[in-house]
């Protein structure tokens, strides 16, 4: 078939920015370390600052949720941390640390030597993650061999046992059915099997179980749950359900607008969260475990454009508290301070003023 | 407003009529829509004769009310049927079997044209605002769009009205010129919702009205369908897959699986004692946001998918995932039958009933999975149940060639129960 469009120019590297020298390796505690990462797209409209300066640091084990509203840069962080940006022209920045290697620095087939061994993901939709084309069997295989040097049938064996451990019924027989013969939760199963072929040490979960039922994503979650205990792997769970969140995650990060603006505990964050953002999420949340109380509290307005946020502190023109702060919150933007240990926030707000917010204000309203 | 009038007395001419003829229970006299036996079945063709090779049984017979100024809910999972029945009371499809009355007029049979004028009373609340409104058209042609259809001049003109319409769910006035694309998701459903509301109506059904949204949206959707209802006392029917949603908007909730309503009763007491094994398993599913109960909460896992609606399970429809299953559920349908009050449960053997009451009833201890070794024997089998056979169903519902659902499901050690 001729071109009718012009091959677009793909971006070079030498177009980015010179990246500073990174810091020191992480303490070996930390698998994953991630400092003053940001990743901005250039567009015609302006600068679109995806992810501006966030931190966190995983040791294996353990699970992060990572939560947030759309647009607030938590899947831009995971692929950043893939290394899966590739050509989308995104300006990479800040370090990534996996396993005393830095990734943002590293070359893209070093990367990508990583990828699938050290770390893999779980995307969204295993419909469109997985090519229609091909065999379930034949994607875990190929995945399974490009890392590891081994015979067709023994890659072939091991796809049939992961599919197994995954919980798909009779899998020397559906290794080679396709994905669309594969219903939803299978599909999302087979995903997982094909994440976990080589075995990696990091798994990023970007909202796992959104597109499925919640029958199937208690299977899920719980078989999220049962691999890590028998790997030990780092976890990184990425959703915009607090639910899935309580449920999996050891510590929570929560993002708006492309940083983290609080950060801890996953029972502080649900018991004395610090920042009115979180209030916010918790205040807007319909339950099931409880009665309904006369309203929900939800957030007022909507997320603001990544190409120009306000200034100072982004959450400002939806915060209730914004006007507390004698202007700062228009200046100056609120880093994310340790309030006690493990537990950060990032807002101008007095502490103690937080604090008798939350008791007296919201929680007894939720 | 005048036709509000005359569709009223419609209203009441028929309730009379239908009153002399068979003497109504007085509760009955405010039920809004009265569904009965109602079936929709979409044919399967295939070859190049079109032959009709077999029927999705969407929804497979279905009877509730919906009273006025109440809210239905309506949850299930995909595939449950929730969506096809939304479309039918709102006749946007034509149902193979059953009645549909609105206001105590039978609409099933009207045509078209018979039932524009009443469509006015019901109108529809889509989920995804993105493909639901028109690219093209502004704002304020969208929202006007009602009241020209229906050729009704509001007082002060088509363009105050919308613009009163607009104000109402929070949008500004100024907002009547811009096109769609200019607004966010919320926003959207915004406007969706104005539309909906333009003629008054007196049912609302509004298919996952927040699903599409972030949370925080959400809520600010949950309050304004909330407020709108205060005010105008509407009736809606909430269809939905989160259970926490409808908990938070819903009266009454009525749980569907595969094409049945399997349990239906007051949103309270359907949420402090579930009875059907299919809403206790649905309930005990949902993840819930408190770290603090992650480890001591009771989770029952389903075995497998949901099976095929070509091709249901014969009886009872669960009895290929439920863990309480015996000879009875596979040879004999269980009927919805009311428990207690106003509570209907298509059980042969319900969960949270006092014993006594109910026929052959069995109170299984809810046990999490992995946790068998400190329980009893009975509540072993179950846990065992559920972490064995996972998927031994799902894959008989995946197969195409397997030529239908067998008995997949073992029967469990539980301990035999009287038989009724």
């Amino acid at each position: 078939m001729p071109r009718l469009l012009p091959r677009r120019k793909r971006d070079t590297a030498a177009e980015t920015p010179k990246l500073a020298p990174a810091g020191p390796p992480p303490e070996a505690d930390n698998f994953l370390e991630v400092r003053g990462l940001t990743v901005h797209f250039p567009t015609d409209d302006g600068l679109v600052r995806s992810v501006d300066g966030v931190d966190f640091a995983l040791r294996r084990g353990r699970t992060l949720g990572i939560v947030g509203e759309s647009g607030s840069g938590k899947s831009v962080t995971s692929l950043a941390i893939m290394g899966l940006h590739g050509n989308t022209g995104a300006r990479i920045g800040g370090e990534i640390w996996l396993d005393g290697q830095e990734l943002v620095r590293s070359t893209p087939e070093q990367v990508r030597l990583m990828r699938g061994r050290r770390m893999a993901m779980i995307f969204q939709d295993p419909m469109s993650s997985m090519h229609p084309y091909y065999t379930v069997g034949h994607q875990i295989i190929e995945a399974y061999q490009v890392h590891n040097e081994v015979s067709g049938k023994q890659a072939r064996t091991h796809a049939i046992d992961l599919l197994g451990r995954v919980g798909i019924p009779r899998p020397d027989r559906r290794v080679d059915d396709y994905p669309h013969q594969f219903s939803g939760g299978m599909r999302q199963r087979a995903m997982i099997a094909m994440a976990l072929s080589c075995d990696p040490e990091l798994l990023i979960a970007d909202e796992p179980t959104t597109a499925l039922d919640v029958t199937v994503q208690a299977q899920i979650l719980d078989l999220i749950r049962d691999l890590q205990r028998e790997f030990n792997s780092a976890v990184m769970m990425i959703t915009h359900d607090l639910g899935v969140v309580a449920e999996l995650a050891d510590d929570v990060l929560v993002m708006y607008a492309g940083r983290a603006v609080e950060h801890g505990p996953s029972r502080t964050l649900f018991e004395q969260p610090r920042h009115p953002y979180t209030w916010g999420l918790l205040g807007s949340l319909t339950r099931l475990d409880r009665d309904r109380q006369e309203r929900l509290m939800p957030i007022k307005g909507s997320p603001p454009s990544l190409i120009s946020l306000p200034s100072g502190c982004a959450f400002r023109t939806r915060c209730p508290y914004a006007d507390h702060n004698d202007g700062r919150e228009k200046t100056e933007v609120p880093q994310l301070l340790e309030i006690e240990p493990g537990h950060r926030t990032a807002c101008h707000l007095d502490i103690q003023e937080r604090e008798r917010i939350w008791t007296e204000d919201i929680r007894p309203r939720l | 407003m005048t036709e509000g009038a005359r569709a009223g007395d419609d209203v009441k001419a028929a309730q009379a009529a239908e009153g002399a003829a068979d003497s109504p229970d007085v509760r009955e006299r405010d039920v809004l829509v009265r569904v009965r036996g109602l079936r929709k079945h979409f044919p399967i063709r295939s070859g190049v004769t079109r032959r009709r090779a077999g029927a999705v049984k969407a929804v497979d017979g279905l009877d509730f009310d919906i009273r006025e100024g109440e809210t239905l809910g309506l949850v299930g999972e995909s595939g449950c049927g929730k969506s096809t029945t939304g479309r039918m009371v709102m006749r946007l499809l034509e149902p193979t079997e059953g009645t549909i009355e609105f206001g105590g007029r039978d609409i099933t049979g009207l045509s078209r044209g018979q039932l524009r004028p009443l469509r006015r009373d019901f109108q529809m609340i889509f989920q995804d605002p993105q493909s639901s409104l028109n690219p093209r058209h502004t704002v304020g042609t969208i929202v006007g769009l009602p009241f020209r259809l229906q050729k009704v001049t509001p007082e002060g003109g088509i363009k105050k009205a919308v613009q009163e319409l607009l104000e109402l769910v929070g949008l500004s006035p100024e907002h009547y010129n811009r096109y769609p694309h200019e607004f966010s998701g919320g926003q959207r459903q915004r406007i969706g919702i104005a539309r909906a509301l333009a003629l008054r109506p007196k049912l609302v059904v509004a298919d996952e009205p927040v699903s599409a949204l972030d949370v925080s949206i959400q809520a600010q959707v949950v309050n304004l369908l909330d407020d709108l209802q205060n005010e105008f006392g509407l009736t809606y029917l909430i269809i939905a897959h989160d259970l926490s949603v409808v908990r938070h908007t819903s009266d009454r909730v009525a749980v569907m699986y595969l094409g049945k309503i399997v349990e239906i009763a007051d949103r309270e007491d359907l949420y402090s004692s579930p009875k059907h094994p299919y809403t206790v398993a649905l309930m005990s599913a949902v993840p819930v946001p408190d770290p603090a109960r992650r480890e001591t909460r009771e989770r029952i896992l389903l075995k497998g998918d949901v099976p095929s609606p070509m091709d249901p399970p014969p009886a009872c429809r669960f009895h290929t995932r439920c863990w309480k299953v015996q000879d009875i559920c596979k040879t004999q349908e269980p009927p919805l039958a009311e428990i207690t009050g106003r509570h209907q449960v298509a059980c042969h053997f319900p969960e949270n009933v006092p014993a006594g009451e109910g026929g052959a009833v069995e109170v299984v201890e809810l046990v999490k999975p992995g946790a068998a070794a400190d329980v009893d024997a009975a509540a072993a089998g179950v846990a065992e149940a559920s972490v064995t056979d996972v998927d031994a169903s799902g894959a008989e519902a995946a197969d195409a060639d397997a030529g239908g659902p067998t008995d997949v499901a073992e029967p469990k050690d539980t301990p035999p129960t009287s038989a009724p």
